[in-house]
């Protein structure tokens, strides 16, 4: 199949949108130039793909990069068997909308040892499913390169995080010995087995991500959409009462309640907030006025205080 | 707009995690907002917040804890609302006891992200935070004020196109500041903020504030700057940081800081023509093949005329290919795929430019480096240097050290790490650059350890060195042996000061200056 575009088609027919504030076009050619460096430089990049919001502005930026060409490299997706159904489903609508190559994993562990976020708590599963998961991928795949979308805002330790952040070749990370960056030079040399995590999205904030799912019409999972969905309280957590496999415990009730998520994750592990926010409109003036963190809705950042270095140091994305 | 201070009005949000399961529970309030507009239910209707007319603006803060650095930059994300209560609460969990005052948790503790230097209580590299107002967001450069400052503060200075100095009102400019200063300017930020803090401790004092003003003024003029704010402040009371200070302040009228960041420039700077460093080339069939990569310099349209790097070949461009559309111009800082009118040789690494504004090439050219490796920089190992998407082998010939305390450089033919040269740069293969000064993208590289993958110096290209004798470059050179009187009367001329830059001229012994002549003709 020729992936040449006819001379007429290179007009994208997308354009009718106005253009993107000076703010967005700066952080969206930021990111641009993050994925070509990365592509132009290193042997095997692979793009790691959560099925998030922060994931579908990525893929939008690689596709938006290397246009009229295909992306040049994988999606993988690191699946734990524990995601929402419809996050899933949104995944193989998107792969066989853009024609992209996606990988996903999951550790065999998971089901050898029937490791679930209910048995083996949110620390330990969150390991297993993740952390060890993503390492088998990346080193099955023989990937110099890994894009990630996180930001630097997210979390404390991720605000000290390079663009391109160096690993290991057991893909560690470590915070104290990073290689210094300066202007948008980056530092791409390594050594067999060793690695680099890319993150385009670093000077993104959470806004920032949502008015340029607007801008650019990105489309995302409807669950962060609100709407009545059955949920139970848990931990101090909303979670989605949808899958056969949660099992109520004693003094927990299925109730219908009007939410959306914030972030998406792992089902049990991820906490619903109420909302009546059912545009994108919606969504960012709910932000503007938000008191809390989107990560507050995470369980595993909230295990123990510098859990999300400590996560990182050991190869967690 | 005037807005009173609200000092200490905020909840430190422990209640956030009573209610986990409402994004809007509890909103934070405070006496008088102007961050977000002063109504927060002017949010809750259909209505966003108005897209930001400009980029964001990046910026570094200078100063040490004892000037109250972490309580600025604190007081920034706070009163701006970028920290959020469930942070906040976590803030305070971790901070126990260590609230001040005001009731404010620990600001330090917000910022130092990193296990390791929550333990030993100190800062330990660059972060980044982010903050907003209704006009415009902000990328704040985070560094250390003490250890390994220079290193630090040259990485977050690399980026930023403003620098905050902060100084303690009571002690006035040290050292240190001029340091600070210094560094700044080299890597070519043209904007001072002076935030003279503590301000409140002073009794609020206007001749000691127009004092250290003055003062400042001096040392920024002094290297060359002239854009400079002076505010007093009180970051502890939150006073024209955010909200202005007026009712304890009513003899300053000028800008409070969030002010004086919304209206600053963002560095353009770019003074060269065209400059497009090839990232890639896009092939994706037979009939299409572009060159990606991100517009360092001017601009282009199709039709230009331009000469690929370092072939030499000429072409124009005939289309201007983005995802969006085709575009008929793009401008520094554009993410693009340029398509050209004739099969060149173009790979990754070149740079395609205006063809009647070229950078210099050659083998040889002048830089400043600041060292960022304990190892330092040895005189004439091989590195490799990395400039745009060029990587390329070169050696380092240090030759002279910045003395930071007293701002004046003197001989040198090692770099330590932190230190800050001026060096010879010798090519294997040709090189291009324009002037750092010219340029922050084509001016401006990065030298890598061979040897340990590191990036052991960033560094500003000064301009391209003319090489004795002609070996690299295509001009005749003459070499002159005069005595040094004679030399010192043609240098004064008029005709050698309009081409001094063109000039190498060396002091050296009769004999020595014998040897020389002696050897060229062997």
């Amino acid at each position: 199949m020729s992936l040449t575009l006819p001379e007429t088609e290179l007009h994208n027919p997308q354009s009718a949108r106005p253009p993107l504030d000076p703010h967005l076009k700066a952080l969206e050619n930021e990111a641009i130039h993050i994925f070509r460096e990365v592509a132009g430089e290193f042997e095997k990049p692979v793009m790691l793909y959560s099925v998030g919001k922060d994931s579908a502005v990525l893929l939008h930026l690689a596709r938006k990069a290397f246009y009229p060409g295909r992306v040049p490299f994988p999606l993988l997706h690191v699946n734990t068997g524990w995601k929402f159904a419809e996050m899933i489903a949104f995944r193989d609508e998107i792969v066989k909308r853009y024609d992209l190559d996606l990988i996903e994993h999951i550790n065999p562990r998971g089901a050898a040892e029937n490791v679930t976020p209910f048995t083996h708590g949110s620390a330990l599963y969150t390991d297993i499913m993740k952390t060890e998961a993503l390492r088998q991928a990346l080193d099955a795949g023989g990937f110099d390169a890994a894009f990630g979308g996180a930001r630097r805002d997210e979390e404390a330790s991720r605000a000290k995080e390079r663009i391109y952040s160096f690993r290991t070749p057991d893909h560690r990370w470590d915070p104290r010995n990073q290689r210094p960056e300066l202007w948008n030079v980056y530092n791409g040399m390594i050594r067999k087995g060793e690695s680099v995590r890319a993150f385009p999205l670093s000077n993104w904030t959470e806004v920032d991500i949502w008015r340029y799912i607007q801008a650019e019409e990105i489309p995302i999972v409807p669950l962060y959409f609100a709407a009545e969905r059955p949920v139970v309280e848990r931990d101090g957590m909303m979670i989605l009462a949808e899958d056969p496999r949660l099992e109520l415990q004693p003094g927990e009730a299925k109730r219908q309640e009007r939410i959306r998520f914030r972030t998406l994750g792992c089902f049990p592990l991820t906490g619903a907030i109420r909302s009546s926010a059912t545009t994108l409109t919606d969504i960012i003036a709910e932000l503007e006025t938000a008191t809390v963190s989107e990560r507050q809705g995470r369980a595993i950042d909230r295990d123990q205080s510098g859990s999300m270095e400590k996560k990182k140091r050991e190869g967690y994305f | 707009m005037t807005v009173s201070a609200s000092t200490g009005s905020h909840s430190t949000g422990t209640q956030a995690t009573g209610n986990p399961a409402n994004l809007q529970s509890g909103p934070r309030t405070t006496a008088e907002t102007k961050v977000s507009s002063g109504n927060v239910t002017a949010f809750t209707g259909s209505e966003a917040r108005a897209p930001r007319d400009s980029r964001p603006l990046r910026l570094i803060t200078c100063g040490s804890v004892d000037d109250g650095k972490s309580t600025l930059i604190g007081r920034l994300l706070w009163d701006t609302k970028a920290v959020k209560e469930d942070q906040a609460a976590t803030l305070a969990r971790d901070s126990s006891g260590k609230q001040n005052d005001l009731g404010l948790p620990d600001f330090a503790l917000l910022l130092d992200g990193l296990q390791a230097e929550r333990e030993q209580g100190i800062t330990i590299d660059v972060a980044y935070r982010y903050f907003a107002t209704e006009n415009r967001s902000f990328i704040v450069a985070d560094t250390p004020g003490h250890e390994q400052y220079t290193r630090n503060m040259a990485t977050g200075a690399s980026t930023a196109d403003l620098a905050i100095l902060l100084v303690d009102a009571r002690v006035g400019l040290l050292e240190q500041t001029r340091r600070h200063a210094t560094i700044a300017t080299l890597m070519g930020i043209r904007q001072f903020v002076l935030a003279v803090n503590k301000i409140d401790l002073t009794g609020y004092d206007r001749a000691r504030f127009d004092a250290i003003s003055h003062d400042f003024r001096e040392l920024a003029l002094s290297l060359g700057v002239r854009q400079v704010t002076a505010i007093p402040v009180s970051a502890l009371k939150g006073e024209n940081v955010v909200y202005d200070g007026s009712a304890s302040m009513p003899w300053y009228d000028g800008p409070t800081l969030v002010e004086v960041l919304e209206l600053a420039t963002v560095r353009s700077g770019q003074t060269t023509g065209f400059r497009l460093p090839v990232q890639r080339v896009s092939r994706p069939g037979e009939s299409f093949r572009g060159y990606q990569g991100t517009v360092a310099g001017g601009s282009v349209k199709p039709g230009d005329s331009v000469v690929i790097l370092p072939s030499g070949m000429v072409a124009n461009v005939t289309k201007i290919v983005t995802f969006d559309l085709v575009r008929n111009a793009a401008v520094a800082g554009d993410a693009i795929t340029l398509v050209l009118d004739r099969q060149v040789d173009v790979s990754r690494g070149d740079m395609i430019v205006a063809i009647d504004s070229q950078p210099q090439t050659g083998v040889a050219f002048d830089a400043q480096i600041v060292a960022l490796q304990p190892d330092g920089i040895q005189p004439n190992k091989r590195y490799w240097l990395k400039s745009g998407s060029r990587r390329q082998r070169v050696s380092v010939e240090p030759v002279s050290q910045l003395d930071l305390k007293s701002g004046k450089w003197g001989p040198s033919d090692a770099l330590s790490m932190n230190a800050i040269g001026k060096v010879h740069l010798a090519f294997d293969e040709q090189a291009m650059f324009d002037a750092y000064e010219q340029n922050r993208t084509t001016g401006a590289f990065i030298l890598i350890d061979p040897d340990t993958n590191n990036t052991v110096a960033g560094g500003m290209i000064t301009g391209k060195r003319s090489s004795l004798g002609g070996i690299h470059t295509e001009e005749t050179r003459v070499l002159l042996s005069l005595p040094a009187d004679l030399a010192d009367r043609i240098l004064a001329s008029d005709l050698v000061a309009g081409r001094r830059d063109e000039l190498e001229v060396r002091r050296i012994s009769a004999a020595r200056a014998q040897d020389l002549l002696d050897s060229l003709d062997g």
